[in-house]
């Protein structure tokens, strides 16, 4: 499913070299290491949001390390759902206009049925119709997940998602994700520091 | 989802600022066609006036003013021609026709012309109600006039000296108005026809002295290129206030306003040199309310690129985020470029509006009977066109400074 081998970015003049890491389909995987450490820079290798200097980065037999920028906003769309720390959902649309852009965005056709039923199993059906700043945190933080979720991506990743949580809410949102992307057929992929959430994932890469 | 109903859904979530944009945009596009519309009519009003009309001939003085007088009936006449002189003129063969003008008295406001019948064909007046006016006492009345002072067919008017309300009656010499005309919006429709001579008998000058055993004063001549029949009399003594004249060719153009001028007592105007004129005197007027609404629209542009260039601020996760679920750079810059088109063009729309509005408002109070505030000029394609490329202009930099930034920079700093 995901296979690292041998990937290499540089910011500027500090270079970072990843080791070689793989997760299997339907398996989950965790990216574990302390703030600056080059996590959320591997997430986003991964997500497709840049471009490694070098190496090799393989999704599904696909090597990103090779594609466009073009190549990789419609690979991104298509097969890949990311649930970033803070929701930053669009804030003048509703709940299910934020899903439904996510369709668009991803050139999938809109699916009604789809965007409901998500929206159902995060426990958020009565609050499709409302506006994005009518919600909590931690409601606005699952209208996140759905969005990541709602294309049906192959690979789920969710970067430092129990950063500001407690205990209780930490294992719920961990709970979630996971249950959501098995849901949904995606592998999981969590970057945190987060020590409580270590136990709940066997393959961790520690950085 | 797609990107234009976004864009919409986007400017209507911050309903203040783009009501700002909005109304400002507006404005600037609302006095710009206002001026176009206005000039157009203008320009129309004055063409219909002066058509068929290639000189007039009147006494000494501005000729402007004789244009004014003479054509449009709004100022004062610069005084009376001798009817000999403008006999003699007339014959000349570089004129093909010529009508009598006798100004100087009015009723209610309202100017009473003396001239002949060729004065109403040449705006191809129609009779609404009775008939034309003949030498005796008689008057047709525009259409305006009828309406606005229920004259109606068989009253009698009395004329009053002067061309403003309130001169001196002419109690003794009443006219019966012996028809109206249909409107033909011109300056006909707020006139009253009589005949010249009967201009003469209101002044009770020379038509009625009794002069016994002086029969060849009294002898009547026919000054057909005139249209008139006046005794030898009249013809020593009586005066018109101006001639509107018709070319024989265009050799005239050059040639009679010289003759003309030459003409001690006369003097020539020439309605599109006059007009033209007139234009380049109040186009310094336009021209200063032009450059104030190019600041407003100015203005309003730099409103449109605050209010994108702020919200983009506060927006650039949403936007890195839709870009992270697979919009493309170029969607990003279409989206603040469509939303800087909406404004504007939302703006402009309320700025035809009441353009158009404030237009037909206007219109209704001038007593214009055709004209609605509902036409449209090709002009008005190039504003729309021009408020595009401001839209576009404004929202240009905001929307490269979206499509330039980094997703992951900015959200790693999220």
């Amino acid at each position: 499913m995901l296979q690292v081998e041998k990937l290499k970015h540089s910011y500027g003049s500090s270079e970072i070299s990843y080791p070689d890491w793989k997760v299997e389909k339907g398996d989950s995987g965790m990216i574990l290491g302390s703030s600056g450490s080059g996590k959320t820079t591997l997430l986003h290798l991964i997500g497709g949001l840049m471009k490694p200097t070098s190496g090799e980065l393989h999704i599904d037999g696909k090597n990103l390390a090779k594609m466009t920028a073009a190549e990789l906003d419609r690979f991104r769309g298509q097969h890949i759902g990311i649930v970033f720390q803070k929701p930053h959902l669009v804030r003048s649309l509703t709940v299910k206009e934020n899903l439904s852009l996510a369709q668009t965005l991803g050139k999938k056709t809109r699916d009604n049925e789809r965007i409901n039923q998500i929206l159902d199993n995060l426990g958020l059906g009565e609050l499709k119709g409302r506006k994005v700043h009518q919600l909590s945190q931690g409601q606005a933080q699952r209208v996140s997940i759905g969005r990541a979720l709602v294309n049906s991506p192959t690979l789920l990743l969710a970067d430092e998602p129990t950063a500001s949580l407690d205990d209780e809410n930490c294992d719920k949102v961990i709970e979630m994700l996971k249950s959501q992307a098995e849901l949904s057929q995606a592998t999981l992929i969590v970057a945190t520091h987060d020590q409580r959430v270590k136990k709940e994932f066997s393959n961790c890469l520690n950085l | 989802m797609n990107l234009i109903t976004l864009s919409f859904k986007n400017v209507l979530a911050k309903p203040l600022s783009s009501l700002l944009s909005v109304l400002l945009f507006g404005f600037g596009v609302s006095i710009i066609v206002s001026i176009l519309l206005v000039s157009t009519f203008l320009k129309n009003e004055i063409s219909k006036n002066a058509q068929g009309v290639d000189l007039v001939v009147g006494a000494k003085g501005s000729p402007l003013q004789i244009i004014l007088a003479s054509i449009f009936h709004i100022d004062f006449p610069t005084g009376n021609i001798k009817l000999s002189d403008a006999n003699q003129l007339v014959k000349n063969r570089l004129i093909e026709s010529a009508i009598p003008l006798s100004l100087g008295d009015s009723y209610k406001g309202y100017r009473i012309v003396g001239t002949t019948k060729s004065y109403p064909e040449l705006y191809q007046a129609v009779i609404a109600e009775g008939d034309w006016f003949d030498g005796d006492m008689t008057a047709t009345v525009g259409a305006t006039v009828a309406r606005n002072t229920g004259l109606s067919l068989g009253d009698q008017l009395q004329s009053a000296h002067g061309l403003a309300e309130g001169g001196d009656a002419h109690d003794e010499h009443p006219f019966t108005v012996v028809g109206i005309m249909k409107p033909t919006g011109s300056a006909l429709d707020q006139l009253i026809l009589v005949s010249v001579g009967s201009v003469w008998e209101v002044h009770g000058s020379h038509g009625e002295h009794d002069h016994e055993g002086d029969s060849s004063a009294h002898q009547m001549v026919s000054l057909e290129r005139l249209g008139l029949e006046v005794t030898n009399e009249q013809l020593e003594n009586e005066e018109i206030t101006s001639l509107l004249v018709k070319y024989r060719s265009p050799m005239a153009a050059v040639q009679l306003p010289r003759i003309v001028n030459g003409t001690s007592n006369l003097q020539a105007a020439s309605p599109p040199y006059e007009t033209a004129r007139l234009f380049n005197i109040i186009g310094v007027g336009v021209d200063v309310v032009n450059v104030l609404a190019l600041v407003i629209v100015i203005l309003s542009a730099t409103s449109v690129f605050i209010a994108l260039f702020n919200s983009l601020k506060e927006r650039k996760y949403e936007l890195a985020i839709m870009r992270s679920m697979g919009a493309s750079r170029l969607k990003i810059f279409a989206l603040i470029i469509f939303e800087g088109i909406l404004l504007t063009i939302i703006g402009s729309l309320l700025g035809f509006g009441l353009a158009h509005l404030g237009f037909s408002v206007l219109n209704s109070s001038l007593d214009q009977v055709q004209s609605s505030g509902l036409f449209f000029i090709s002009e008005e394609y190039l504003v729309m066109v021009g408020s595009l490329c401001v839209g576009i202009f404004a929202s240009v930099i905001p929307a490269i400074l979206a499509y330039r930034s980094d997703i992951s920079e900015t959200l790693a700093r999220a």
